[in-house]
Formats: C-alpha cells, sequence, structure tokens
C-alpha cells in the first residue's frame, strides 16, 4: 500500500466525519452513532468505542499533557494499563470523574470529558515550560532545591509544588451516584476472560465447581477480540467465544463483565469492582464493589506489552503495538495513514500483518534485532512494506503528533547515518511483561524467567493459581490448555486438554535502552510515562547510590503512578539491572499492591455515608430537647445535650444559669448514656473484688460503692457504681465511652482466668433509661412519685439503691451523686424513659429544678474534684496519682492490676498527682492541656511539670477552676506555678482539687 | 480478610472477631510472690514468633466468646482453633 506524499490535516471543517474510522471491520455498532464532547468539541463514535477509540477515530491523538513536563501525550495502551490518556468526566451537576483513562471508558451518547494538566488550554500551556526547564528538573529535584530553610517548606515550597502538580482535579460536590457493595461465595473465581480464563472457567464449571468469572472488559475474549486470525479447534475465535459463553451459561456460571478483580485480601477474600452502565429510566448503582470468598482463585489476568525506550517515544500517534492492532481489529479504526513499526521481537510482524489487511497503510517495520534473529519478512515485504533489521530508533519528530520517526543502523552497539522514516503513527513494541499483580498480592513469590524476560510466579500460594499469559504462557494454544488444567485442578481435577490454534510467536530481545546519536544530557527517553520518568533519571538516581529497587523507585518515583507501572517496571528494572551490571533478579522487583487499578471511594464506602456512616445513638430526652432546639455533643456515637439554652440565651450563659440553679434548687439530667452491667451468679461478689481495687465483702444489699477499675499494668481504667442488688446480684455502672472496654475486660478474665466462678455477666445499658435528680429539692421532686420505696435517709441514705415504682414504672433506685448535691438516678425501662424525662422536667419547674446537661454537669463535678476518666486520667495513671490509694480494699490479696502497683515506676518520687489550679485572675479560664511549669524565664526548652486536665468558669465558686496533673502536685499545695496560655504564660496557685463543699456534706442532704 | 472459625458458632469473617494477643499465658495464682522481673515478664514480654503462633482471639461481633487459634504469622493460615483452656494442639512449623 502506497502511503500518500503528504499528510492530510486531520481537523475537518464542519461535520466530524471520523477521518480514522476504517470503511468496514471492527466490533462496533456502525448502526448507533453516538455523539460526545471532548474539551468542549463535539465529535461522533460508534456503540462500542471506547473514548479512547472514538478520539482515535476523529483524529484526536494528543489527548492530554504529562505529569511533570507537561509535555502533549496521547493514547499509548488501549486498556487498564494506559499511563497517558488520562481525562475527566464531567456529568450533570457535581458528577465529575477526575483521572479515568480513556481506554477503559465505553463510550455512551452524550459523554462530556475534558483533558488534564495544562493552563489555560491543551494546546497552549503555560507549565510547557518545565519540559524547556527539564534538564534543571531530574530526578529528586525536589529533595534537593526545596530543603533550605526547613521552615520555607510548609509555607513556600509546598503550596507552590501542590498547586503546580496533581493529576485532574477532585469533584467539589458530594457526589450524586449511589454505590452498591454485594457479598458472594464460589469454589473457583476466575480473574480474567482472555482465552485461559474462559478455557479454565470451561474446566471448572465441567467438573460442577460453583465458578464466578470476571472480565474488566465489557466483551469476553481479551486478546481475542483483536485477534483477527485466531481459530480455536478450527472454528474462528468469535465463534469459540459464543459457544464458550453459551456453554458457561448453561452451567450457572457467574459471568462479571466490566468487572475488575483489584485486590486479593487473606484467605482468598477478593475485592471486585463492577462498573455498571447506565440505562435509561433505571435508577442503578454506577458501581458495585463485590467481595467474594473464593475457596480457589484462578488468576488469567494476562500480560502487559512493553513500551521501546528510545528518546521521544513519547510523542502523540506512538503507541503499543498490540494496542495499534485493537485499535484497527476491534474498533476499526486506524492509528494512523502511515505507520511504522518499531520492535524487538517477533509478536510486531503479526501486528504489521493485521494492519495491513484490516486497510491500515504500514510504511516500515524496523526491528532492533539482526537479521539473522528476525523472522521472515518476506510476507511484510510483498505488501510494501519497508523492513529494516538491526536499526535503532535515535528519536522522532512532531508536536501534536508524530510526523516522523529517526532511525539508523546499529554498528557496533552504535548508532549510524539516521534516516527519517515520515509517519503519522508508530507501533512500538518492546516485549511482555506478565500481569503478576494478584498473584503478588496473595503473596505469591516470583522467579526471574531468562528466556522470557520476565518475573514470573514461583509458586502458588495456597489456594490460587496462575494461567497463561499471567505466568509467561503467551501462545494460544497453551494458554488455553494452560487455562483449562488451571480451572479443572482448582474444581478439584488433574484432567487436561489441548487445543488446536495458529502459532503465536511471541518470542524477543530486551533492549533497555535504544541507542542514539544525540546529547544524552538532552535526550528524553521515557521508562514511566504517567510519572515522567526518563532512562536518564534512572541512571542519575543509580549515579547518586541508589542501587535498591525500592530506592530508585521511590526517588525517581517511577512505577508510582496510578497505573503502577504496568508498562514500565520490567523497562525500569532492565535499565537499573543493565546500569549496574548485575542480572535482573539480582536487582529484585517492588511488591504489587491492591488496587490493580483505581477503585472510587463512593465502591469502598458503599452506602455508609451520611446518615449511615456511623450509628447514631440517642438519649431517652433527645427528641425532647432537640425541639426546643439544644445544642449536642458527639460522646463516641451519643448525642447528648450540652446545655438548654433559653430563647436568646448564649451556651454560656445557659450553663452558668444550669449550675446555679442546680445548687440552689436542683436539675434534671439525662444520664442513660451510662455504661450498665449487670453481674449475677454465686460468685458475682468474688468476681467483683478481683476487677475491683475495692472490697465489695461489707457491701450490704442495697447498698452502692464508688469502683475504680484498673488494667493489669496498674492505669486507672474505668469507674463507676457497683450496687448490690441481692447477695447474687450487683448493678454496675461504667463510663459512658468505656462501656464495651469494661464488659471485655471482665469477660475475658471471667472466661479465660477463672471460669471456675459462677459469674454471669450482661450488658444492659440500652435497658435502663437513667434520669438524674439532683440538688436540695430532689427529694421533694421524687418523693411524690415513688412507690414501694421508702426515701427518708435512714433507710436510703447517700449510697443506696432499692428497687420500687417511680409514677407507676418499675424503677431501680439509686441515690448517689456526681455533682455533689444529694440526689438520685432513676433507672426505668428505656422505653420510659422519654415519659419520665418529660414528667421530671414537668414537674420540677414549679420546685425550681432546671433541665441541665453536660456541658453543666461537668463544671458541677469538677468543682467537687470528682475525676472523669479519661480526661483526668490519659492511660499512664494511677489511683494514687488522683489521690484514690484510699479506695483500695484493706487486705486484699491480689486483684486486677495489684501487683502492678509495686512496680517501681509507680512507686517514684516525682509522678504526676491531681491537684486544683486558681489563676491570679478569676475571670481567666485555663486551656485544657496547658502546661505547666516553676518558672517562665528558664531556657528553652523548658522543664514542663504537667498539665491542666479540667478547666471551667464556675458559677458557684465566682471564679474560673482548674483541675490539672503536676508532678510532685500534693507537694506543691500552695506554691505558685505557671501555665501557658495563647499569648504566654500565667501564674496559677496550686490547690487542693476540690472548690465546693470540701467535706462533702451536701449529698447527705 | 481472614477466614476464622469460631469453635462455637463455625466459619466467620475476621471482622466480627478481635484479636488477643498470645494465647496460654496464664495469669499466676498469687502475683504477689513474683519480682519485678518475673511480673514484667508476664505483663509485657511476648514471643511474637515469625512462623506458628498461638493466640487468643474474641467473637466479640457473635458470641462475644474468647477462644485460641494457632496461626502461621508468615502466611496468615489458621491451622486450628479450639476453646480457651483446652491445650494447644501439636502442629509443627510449616505442616498444616
Amino acid at each position: 500500500m502506497n502511503a500518500p506524499k503528504r499528510l492530510q490535516p486531520f481537523r475537518l471543517q464542519g461535520e466530524h466525519r471520523q477521518p480514522f474510522r476504517l470503511s468496514q471491520g471492527g466490533l462496533i455498532d456502525r448502526g448507533t452513532p453516538l455523539s460526545f464532547t471532548f474539551n468542549g468539541e463535539r465529535f461522533t463514535g460508534y456503540a462500542g468505542d471506547t473514548l479512547a477509540s472514538a478520539l482515535l477515530a476523529n483524529g484526536r491523538v494528543f489527548v492530554g499533557r504529562s505529569f511533570k513536563y507537561h509535555r502533549p501525550r496521547g493514547v499509548l495502551a488501549h486498556g487498564s494499563e494506559e499511563p497517558n490518556a488520562l481525562v475527566t468526566l464531567m456529568g450533570a451537576g457535581a458528577r465529575s470523574d477526575p483521572n479515568t483513562r480513556a481506554t477503559v471508558v465505553e463510550l455512551h451518547e452524550g459523554l462530556r470529558a475534558t483533558s488534564q494538566n495544562h493552563w489555560p488550554s491543551l494546546a497552549f500551556d503555560v507549565g510547557a515550560v518545565n519540559d524547556v526547564l527539564s534538564p534543571l528538573l531530574p530526578a529528586g529535584f525536589y529533595y534537593k532545591t526545596f530543603m533550605w530553610p526547613p521552615s520555607f517548606w510548609r509555607k513556600v515550597y509546598e503550596p507552590a509544588i501542590r498547586a503546580a502538580a496533581g493529576l485532574g482535579r477532585a469533584p467539589d460536590g458530594p457526589d450524586p451516584d449511589r454505590y452498591q457493595q454485594r457479598h458472594a461465595h464460589c469454589d473457583v473465581l476466575i480473574a480474567g476472560g482472555g482465552p485461559a480464563g474462559l478455557a479454565a472457567a470451561l474446566a471448572a464449571s465441567a467438573a460442577g465447581a460453583r465458578v464466578i468469572l470476571a472480565d474488566e472488559q465489557p466483551a469476553w475474549g481479551g486478546s481475542l477480540l483483536h485477534d483477527a486470525a485466531a481459530t480455536i479447534d478450527g472454528q474462528p475465535a468469535a465463534a469459540w467465544i459464543a459457544a464458550t459463553l453459551g456453554m458457561l451459561r448453561a452451567r450457572q456460571v457467574t459471568l462479571l463483565s466490566r468487572a475488575t478483580v483489584f485486590g486479593l485480601f487473606g484467605h482468598n477474600h477478593a475485592g471486585i469492582l463492577e462498573r455498571v452502565p447506565a440505562v435509561p429510566g433505571r435508577d442503578l448503582p454506577r458501581e458495585r464493589l463485590w467481595q467474594v470468598r473464593a475457596k480457589e482463585i484462578v488468576v488469567a489476568a494476562g500480560a502487559h506489552e512493553r513500551p521501546l525506550v528510545f528518546a521521544d517515544n513519547d510523542r502523540p500517534g506512538i503507541l503499543l503495538a498490540d494496542s495499534a492492532r485493537a485499535y484497527a481489529v476491534r474498533y476499526g479504526v486506524a492509528p494512523g495513514r502511515r505507520v511504522v513499526v518499531a520492535t524487538c521481537g517477533d509478536a510486531a510482524y503479526a501486528v504489521a500483518s493485521a494492519l495491513a489487511a484490516a486497510g491500515v497503510g504500514v510504511a516500515a517495520l524496523v526491528d532492533t534485532r539482526p537479521a539473522a534473529q528476525c523472522p521472515d519478512a518476506s510476507a511484510l515485504r510483498k505488501r510494501g512494506m519497508e523492513v529494516l533489521t538491526g536499526h535503532t530508533i535515535t528519536g522522532s519528530e512532531g508536536r501534536e503528533r508524530v510526523t516522523a520517526l529517526l532511525v539508523a543502523s546499529l554498528i557496533g552497539g552504535k548508532a549510524g547515518a539516521v534516516r527519517r522514516l515520515e509517519c503519522d503513527a508508530v507501533a512500538m513494541h518492546g516485549g511482555w511483561t506478565p500481569a503478576v499483580h494478584l498473584h503478588s498480592q496473595a503473596r505469591g513469590k516470583l522467579r526471574f524467567d531468562d528466556a522470557l524476560d520476565a518475573f514470573v510466579p514461583a509458586a502458588d500460594p495456597p489456594g490460587l493459581r496462575s494461567a497463561g499469559a499471567a505466568r509467561g504462557v503467551y501462545a494460544l494454544a497453551e494458554g488455553l490448555a494452560d487455562g483449562w488444567q488451571a480451572g479443572g485442578a482448582a474444581a478439584g481435577g488433574t484432567g487436561t486438554k489441548t487445543f488446536a490454534a495458529p502459532a503465536s510467536a511471541t518470542s524477543f530481545v530486551p533492549v533497555r535502552v535504544l541507542p542514539t546519536d544525540r546529547d544524552p544530557a538532552r535526550v528524553r527517553a521515557f521508562v514511566d510515562f504517567q510519572n515522567d520518568v526518563t532512562a536518564r533519571d534512572i541512571g542519575l538516581a543509580l549515579r547518586e547510590g541508589f542501587e535498591s529497587v525500592e530506592h530508585v523507585k521511590r526517588y525517581t518515583t517511577t512505577g508510582m503512578a496510578t497505573d503502577q507501572g504496568k508498562t514500565s517496571n520490567m523497562n525500569a528494572l532492565g535499565l537499573i539491572a543493565t546500569q549496574l551490571g548485575r542480572p535482573v533478579p539480582a536487582v529484585g522487583t517492588t511488591t504489587f499492591r491492591m488496587p490493580y487499578t483505581p477503585v472510587s471511594f463512593g465502591a469502598l464506602i458503599g452506602a455508609h455515608r451520611g446518615a449511615l456512616f456511623d450509628p447514631v445513638r440517642k438519649t431517652p430526652s433527645h427528641e425532647w430537647a432537640a425541639a426546643r432546639g439544644a445544642p449536642f455533643e458527639d460522646v463516641g456515637q451519643w448525642k447528648r445535650v450540652l446545655a438548654f439554652p433559653q430563647p436568646g440565651e448564649s451556651l454560656h450563659a445557659a450553663v452558668h444559669r444550669e449550675c446555679l440553679a442546680a445548687r440552689a434548687a436542683g436539675g434534671v439530667f439525662d444520664a442513660s448514656t451510662l455504661g450498665k452491667i449487670e453481674v449475677v451468679g454465686t460468685d458475682a461478689r468474688e468476681f467483683l473484688n478481683r476487677m475491683y481495687i475495692n472490697s465489695f465483702d461489707k457491701l450490704a444489699v442495697g447498698r452502692c460503692r464508688y469502683g475504680l477499675m484498673l488494667r493489669e499494668d496498674g492505669y486507672v481504667m474505668d469507674d463507676g457504681i457497683v450496687a448490690c442488688l441481692a447477695e447474687d446480684r450487683f448493678h454496675v455502672t461504667t463510663t459512658t465511652g468505656g462501656a464495651p472496654r469494661v464488659l471485655m475486660q471482665m469477660e475475658d478474665y471471667l472466661q479465660t482466668e477463672w471460669p471456675d466462678l459462677q459469674v454471669r455477666l450482661t450488658s444492659v445499658t440500652e435497658h435502663y433509661a437513667v434520669m438524674a435528680v439532683q440538688g436540695p429539692h430532689a427529694r421533694a421532686l421524687v418523693a411524690p412519685l415513688i412507690g414501694g420505696i421508702d426515701l427518708a435517709d435512714a433507710a436510703m441514705p447517700h449510697m443506696s439503691v432499692s428497687t420500687g415504682r417511680v409514677a407507676d414504672i418499675p424503677c431501680r433506685l439509686f441515690r448517689v451523686s456526681f455533682t455533689g448535691e444529694a440526689g438520685y438516678e432513676i433507672n426505668v425501662p428505656w422505653g420510659y424513659g422519654a415519659a419520665l424525662w418529660a414528667l421530671l422536667v414537668g414537674r420540677g419547674a414549679a420546685l425550681g429544678l432546671i433541665p441541665y446537661g453536660t456541658d453543666a454537669m461537668h463544671v458541677l463535678r469538677a468543682e467537687r474534684g470528682y475525676i472523669i476518666v479519661g480526661q483526668e486520667t490519659d492511660g499512664t495513671v494511677a489511683p494514687d496519682d488522683v489521690g484514690l490509694t484510699g479506695m483500695i480494699g484493706k487486705g486484699k490479696r491480689d486483684f486486677v492490676g495489684k501487683r502492678s502497683l509495686g512496680r517501681p515506676d509507680l512507686l517514684a518520687a516525682g509522678r504526676k498527682q491531681l491537684v486544683g489550679l486558681l489563676t491570679e485572675d478569676p475571670a481567666l479560664v485555663l486551656e485544657e492541656g496547658a502546661q505547666l511549669v516553676a518558672d517562665p524565664n528558664q531556657p528553652v526548652p523548658m522543664t514542663m511539670l504537667g498539665h491542666v486536665t479540667s478547666s471551667y468558669a464556675s458559677a458557684t465558686c465566682g471564679r474560673s477552676i482548674a483541675l490539672a496533673l503536676a508532678k510532685d502536685g500534693r507537694a506543691r499545695l500552695g506554691a505558685t506555678l505557671h501555665a501557658t496560655t495563647p499569648t504566654g504564660f500565667t501564674p496559677v496557685k496550686v490547690v487542693a482539687p476540690v472548690f465546693f463543699d470540701p467535706e462533702g456534706k451536701r449529698v447527705h442532704g | 480478610m481472614l477466614l476464622i472459625t469460631c469453635p462455637y458458632c463455625g466459619e466467620r469473617p475476621e471482622i466480627e472477631f478481635r484479636g488477643g494477643g498470645e494465647a496460654h499465658l496464664a495469669r499466676p495464682a498469687d502475683p504477689s510472690q513474683l519480682d519485678d522481673a518475673q511480673w514484667a515478664a508476664f505483663l509485657f514480654y511476648r514471643t511474637n514468633p515469625k512462623g506458628v503462633h498461638a493466640e487468643r482471639w474474641l467473637h466479640t461481633h457473635g458470641c462475644q466468646r474468647w477462644f485460641n487459634a494457632v496461626r502461621d504469622t508468615v502466611s496468615d493460615r489458621i491451622l486450628a482453633t479450639y476453646r480457651s483452656g483446652e491445650p494447644r494442639p501439636a502442629i509443627e512449623e510449616g505442616k498444616p
């Protein structure tokens, strides 16, 4: 075929006619034209196109700019390995999807795509100056240049670099799409629906196994889809695929197309991302995340083609050879009108034939190997192609599209006289790399195969097999047989089967970087297209002493882009090995990690967003409070009311009012979030003796005790009330956040250390609503409602418990206090909580009792010096540190944490102890977390003595108060320390950690 | 995600469980008899082997029971699970 002398301009005026669409062929539906836009320009493609094939059909080769140098880039591949053609898909509203590979985007009517990495436009890009400056931007440039001064990194360098870099733009609105998640089980999961995968599915399903077959493409057949000459057992490949699919469907095989097995996790747990095509009128999810638990997995993921590494190998129009064939055969698109094939292997000869057979003009084939190593090319020559063996490629020409390939004969490994081959596309073949990603993710080891010049699975990990090209079995007949054998073995069989198919030629002689006659300092021969890593960058990294492949990878960023180096890794490894003069296996390879291809956050999150992101736990008074506009705070999953501001009242004023009212008359507080555990059994008392530092031997029925629980290392873990309801029944409370932790520690000891104890533990947190009624008039409010309980002090003193009825609701009534006031905590079945709350608040108003929230609760307890576990303690605080040594049961031989209290560290002098702090300025409220020092004028770094744990404006005290942990705090009472503030230091007086009612008389009424 | 066989409930995904560290470390009957070094050894020192390891698991989102598992820390294969209090099965390195 003779190519035209002058190439036609690619832009047609008026209607776009797909000037590069071949007149026939392809698996596209020419009866269904689809219109789409790219950068606002309107184009037409056909059903069955990808965005990439449709753009190529329209002559749009230049589709984006590169990451670092902003060089014009075109489509390199035809599948998910594509590093260049990243586009943003625009949707309605906030819908936009950056960094989508145009090679996997199926064309649909109205599709809108834009290119990335340029400003202000694709054709004129200011950032392209980076390309001119590229001699100044070698590997490690950012590390070297932006080192000093260190303070510049965060404020100056990083923001500027981040603004200039980046792939695409994240959408700025919420994702309007829906994502679905499914779980499935199967006997055999097969990743890849090419020849090996289809054969594996045939064999596994024939053996009766439950099979899931997944492939990332919309169509089945893998490489067969663009191998027009392929036949299997005498049938054309397309007929064999159709017959195979029919058989698999009949055997109930689950066929997942557009579904990428992106990750393999422990115990054959596979993650599959299925893209769901939109169907007008149906509310379908955009993507479906499958979590499959497979007894056996067959990886038939195929192989990736390698680019050739030569100077300016990244011009738009230069693409992989097998991809050029795919565009011509599968999509009916000519990658160019005058193609030059460049290769170091046999596979490109079949590509050249196939292109010519499809009607694509192929001018020449250039092979780096000497003629003696090359296959017979007489058929190609007969078609009019020039075949040049023993040639190197010294460069390319062209701006937005390649216009010429520069070649030279290789003489003694060096480039001879340069010849200019005019062309508008280059199909390059640098060999094959098996897709071992999933094998590696399953912790399979690799071995280097010299004959294949590639890493292949060394041995299959348990429950997983690789088959076909994924383990280097490239030839069609052998790949089919390998798939069949693997699928059968996965289903427990040992059978084999032979397939008849035309011979495949796949051998190649790798060339790490093609020799050129140009100034090596100016040559840009790209290894990693997506991250703009050149052969020179890798050489520089090695010269600077980075030899480990892991270090070279991080220093140059080769293989670290979103394509995970699918097209570049082996070229980079080969280059490193050659330059170091070591064999490739001595250099090793990096580890592949999931995901195989990018996975959207939406698919991983699924329905777990918005209100479904995390469960919300609501107290019984929630609706009452919400109706009155009360502000809530998050305490774990609980929503708790901060305060009950009156109309026009600030939060601060509300807390102030609630605190004063609670002390003067009383208040009602929803304490339902308290953790509650019922401890039942003949050994319950003994069990509690072992779990808490306190002794419960003398705790009578109807009495309560404040209990402190340690971890085995001696540090405070939780606290609460232990109430004895009967000899064998105790009601224990925990902190709101500590409930699961406490139950787990109790269960752990009960089940594993003391299984002989007759004890049962039940979480009753959500069984009992708790309404605290505290203050001087608490009894006046409660008494008229109570039935069956004598509230007299003698019968029901502070720290007692009784069962009876409140407003005719069965209740457990505790006389306990977390405010320092006399009061009750009324436990009723959860469903009665809201009614009891409304009743207490309503009747309380006449007595001056107000509802109060967690802010007031915190202030009231701090005034009395009651600690909050997790606020005054942080996991390194022992009982003595918070002044609770007195709680330790006298004469107790053992309890959890007791032995640790004798550890040297806990007995050493200088431990931080709980103290109170008073600022000189009573209006100044310290910051919680503020550091304490003895002398604010000492040199930096200062000696820190402790920190503020709680700090409030106390209405009752008429001033600010604070609790703190300070080194040797109890010995410093009366001394002055200095606390940090946002503007400097302020003096604070160390006092006892009790600010109100120091003798604790008020709880007794 | 591991697939763990609870001795009470059967095969369940890892998400239902919570790990509890090394198994077969009985709390001393009378900790007060231990010197500081002995107590520290019980409290803090763990074998952390590369290979076969007996460890505690809690079926926290299931039956809430503690049990033990023998797991190969290299391959993550779980070689056996058994109830608390039962002896560790004789499983040698590398032999499932």
